[in-house]
């Protein structure tokens, strides 16, 4: 249980004590992994299952190496291409492998809400790995534990996130938690990648890159996709590059020296960041990835481990 | 149907609310051989007639549907001819129209007979169809209007397909005219719409589904008033959702233009929040989509100041397996029959809207959009006549729905209103006898 959520669909939905439980618990979690026997017994005898219905190698790797260090069993089910085109439905495969009795179900999957559908309709915890552009939970989380480690508080922080905000699970999640957390949120990108009424959700619109950073202590900086046939949103990804990518010179002139860059990867080198700013000294973008793990055995744990019986059903 | 079958009904005691003759109050009701006989305050029962307690009810003409998808011929197994007429009954519908999207589209008299010989066999709600603007609702070639009207097409319209040739829209309006057949638009710019599966907006930004902007079913009203103009055409706009589409529509009333809409339950009563709320359930899922609060409020105004002619309920039954699925892949629309009068009674209850208003665009108000016989009370006129209970509660259980889909988002609510009786031609055709 995280709270009382049994399932961890998103953030907007946990509460500031909710996601900071996650973060202490990944505190600890971290310190495992910098052991030379990378092996604790918590998780012993659970299954955890991968559904992968969208290629992603890291995220999933790195749910699989989570569970592994927890000692639960990590099955990989993915299966690219739609529901419908494989004509068997979503809820058709989720409640075949629930009948394998699995502890909890890691979902990702283009359709935004899906992992909410599941959660109604199995009995296991279901932990979203991303779903369309609503969330991204466990980024979010490491977001916000990477910026902890960097930055000792998010609390009066601000931070900007970068690119196609409309189509962005990460930005979605990043938005609620560092909210939360007590940090100020903007987002930049051209107004074709701005998704109306964000607003709405605590953050505050900018369309100049330069402005948007001023005095910022922490800038994600997002993937951007080279094509979106039929809704072309910037003219090509060399203007992007130019108007809202981030590369050293930039960096240097407009960023505080103790700024830290992030990125949810996989990075489009050249494109929203340069080689020398995505491997520079303001870049934490390796740290993301090592606390990616250390978040998702905490939630992993509290999902798999620690749910007492009788416990609320509420998800989150 | 006929009348020979059909003695003497007399209704009583209940309040008569006939806003085609400016009737509200306790009157009594004789139909006889099919046709109104008398609606006065002092009328004796004849002997041998059927009486019908109705105090405490209101006695309405029958409700009328511009706007109802039947599935038949094709999609039997979301609704047939028969189930839908049957569920209509229920609602208090006497006539329902029969959009053309079925398998294969009523772009031809053999489907339009198919249509209503299945209606007359069914014995409820009276079934008008509803003939393809274009051949096979495909958007190149005129139907034939002349064929249509024949075999009795009441209007054409490609529902749920807009016509994206401005130019044959053209033809469509002026052709049409030849037939006296009104144009039933569902208005949608594809390209605008985009991916689009809820309204753009804050909720969509929330959910991270992505939106449907006001401004593409917009686009096209503002284009086919135009046209209207233009050609001198019957124009109907179907589902009207957002606020500029109203004022486009009040706009061109206020010229003298041809042009009528309707609205449905959901987009008087439900927004976009409602779908956020509802977390992702696909029966709050439908085409146009869910609008804002704002666009709610200025739809109900529409309807109140009479922009809006008439309230439909785009009755779209869905299988459990077109709808238990992610919300991008689900299939848009709601059913509507059976619930329509207790959620449109509750805009009442709240001020947004009188009840005489109400029945209006329920009954009379929807005849003149497509000159339908009925939604009246006057002497001579088909005896199709609702009786309905305010106060009935009852709480929606999919399962207990006449309708063979249980696509409602109004599941497991508690709403206030039913029909107790449905008449058509004189003959009760639904009957609810639960207990108040």
């Amino acid at each position: 249980m995280i709270g009382r959520h049994r399932h961890l669909i998103g953030l907007e939905g946990l509460s500031r004590e909710e996601i900071l439980q996650v973060l202490d618990l990944a505190t600890s979690m971290k310190e495992v992994l910098s052991r030379p026997v990378k092996k604790v017994p918590s998780l012993r005898g659970k299954t955890v299952v991968n559904l992968f219905f969208e290629s992603s190698t890291r995220t999933r790797s790195s749910f699989e190496i989570a569970a592994k260090v927890l000692s639960a069993d990590a099955l990989n089910w993915t299966s690219t291409g739609s529901s419908v085109s494989k004509g068997e439905t979503l809820l058709d495969t989720a409640k075949n492998l629930e009948a394998m009795r699995p502890d909890v179900l890691v979902v990702r999957h283009a359709a935004s809400g899906a992992p909410n559908f599941l959660a109604r309709h199995v009995g296991c915890a279901v932990v979203s790995a991303g779903d369309g552009a609503h969330e991204h939970p466990t980024q979010g989380l490491l977001d916000c534990f990477t910026l902890r480690e960097r930055l000792g508080t998010l609390e009066g922080r601000t931070v900007v996130i970068v690119g196609d905000i409309s189509h962005s699970r990460v930005a979605r999640s990043d938005l609620h938690s560092m909210t939360k957390l007590g940090a100020r949120v903007r987002l930049c990108g051209p107004p074709t990648m701005i998704p109306k009424g964000v607003e709405e959700l605590g953050a505050t619109v900018h369309h100049d890159l330069r402005g948007a950073v001023d005095g910022a202590d922490a800038v994600v900086m997002l993937r951007i996709q080279h094509e979106r046939i039929g809704d072309p949103l910037i003219p090509n990804t060399r203007e992007y590059s130019k108007y809202w990518g981030l590369n050293a010179r930039k960096a240097a002139e407009w960023l505080k020296p103790s700024a830290v860059i992030l990125h949810p990867g996989p990075i489009n080198r050249g494109v929203e960041l340069s080689s020398d700013v995505a491997d520079g000294p303001h870049s934490v973008i390796l740290d993301q990835v090592q606390n990616g793990v250390a978040v998702r055995m905490a939630i992993l744990y509290l999902l798999a481990g620690g749910a007492p019986e009788g416990a609320r059903t509420e998800k989150v | 149907m006929s009348s020979a079958l059909v003695g003497t009904l007399v209704i009583q005691g209940g309040r008569v609310i006939d806003p085609a003759n400016g009737v509200d109050g306790i009157r009594t009701v004789v139909l006889r051989d099919g046709r109104v006989a008398e609606v006065g305050e002092r009328v004796d029962a004849p002997r041998d007639a059927r009486v019908i307690d109705a105090k405490g009810r209101w006695v309405t003409p029958g409700f009328v549907d511009l706007h109802v998808h039947l599935r038949e011929p094709g999609q039997e197994y979301k609704e047939t001819v028969q189930t839908g007429a049957r569920a209509a009954a229920a609602g208090g519908f006497t006539a329902i129209c029969a959009m053309p999207n079925t398998l294969p589209p009523n772009d031809n008299a053999s489907v339009t007979e198919l249509v209503l010989a299945r209606a007359a066999a069914a014995g409820a709600a009276r079934v008008y169809p509803i003939g393809c603007i274009t051949r096979g609702r495909k958007g190149e070639d005129l139907a034939e209007y002349g064929e249509l009207r024949a075999a009795g097409c009441v209007a054409v319209s490609d529902d749920g397909s807009p016509v994206g040739s401005s130019a044959l829209m053209r033809r469509a309006l002026e052709y049409a005219r030849a037939f006296a057949l009104p144009v039933a638009v569902h208005e949608e710019d594809l390209q605008l719409v985009g991916k689009g599966v809820m309204n753009e907006g804050a909720a969509a930004t929330r959910l991270g589904l992505q939106g449907n902007p006001v401004q593409a079913e917009e686009v096209m009203v503002l284009r086919d008033i135009a046209l209207a103009d233009l050609t001198g055409g019957r124009l109907h706009i179907c589902h009207i959702s957002s606020a500029g589409s109203v004022r486009a529509v009040r706009e061109a009333k206020r010229r003298g233009l041809a042009v009528t809409a309707e609205a449905s339950p959901h987009h008087l009563s439900l927004s976009d929040g409602d779908l956020v709320a509802s977390d992702y359930d696909t029966d709050f899922k439908m085409n146009p989509p869910l609008r804002s609060a704002a666009d709610v409020r200025a739809v109900q105004e529409g309807l109140a100041d009479g922009t809006i002619d008439a309230i439909a309920t785009d009755h779209a039954p869905h299988a459990v397996e077109d709808k238990k699925v992610e919300f991008d892949a689900a299939a848009n629309g709601i059913l509507g029959l059976e619930t329509a009068f207790p959620v449109v009674l509750d805009l009442c209850r709240r001020g947004v809207l009188t009840e005489r208003r109400m029945v209006e665009a329920l009954t009379a108000g929807a005849c003149r959009c497509f000159g339908l016989p009925g939604g009246t009370l006057s002497p001579g006129a088909p005896a199709d006549v609702a009786v309905l209970d305010p106060a009935r509660e009852w709480v929606v259980d999919p399962h207990a729905l006449y309708s063979r889909s249980r696509n409602t988002p109004w599941k497991g609510r508690r709403l206030a209103g039913r029909a107790t009786h449905t008449i058509v031609g004189g003959r009760v055709v639904h009957e609810d006898g639960g207990a108040r």
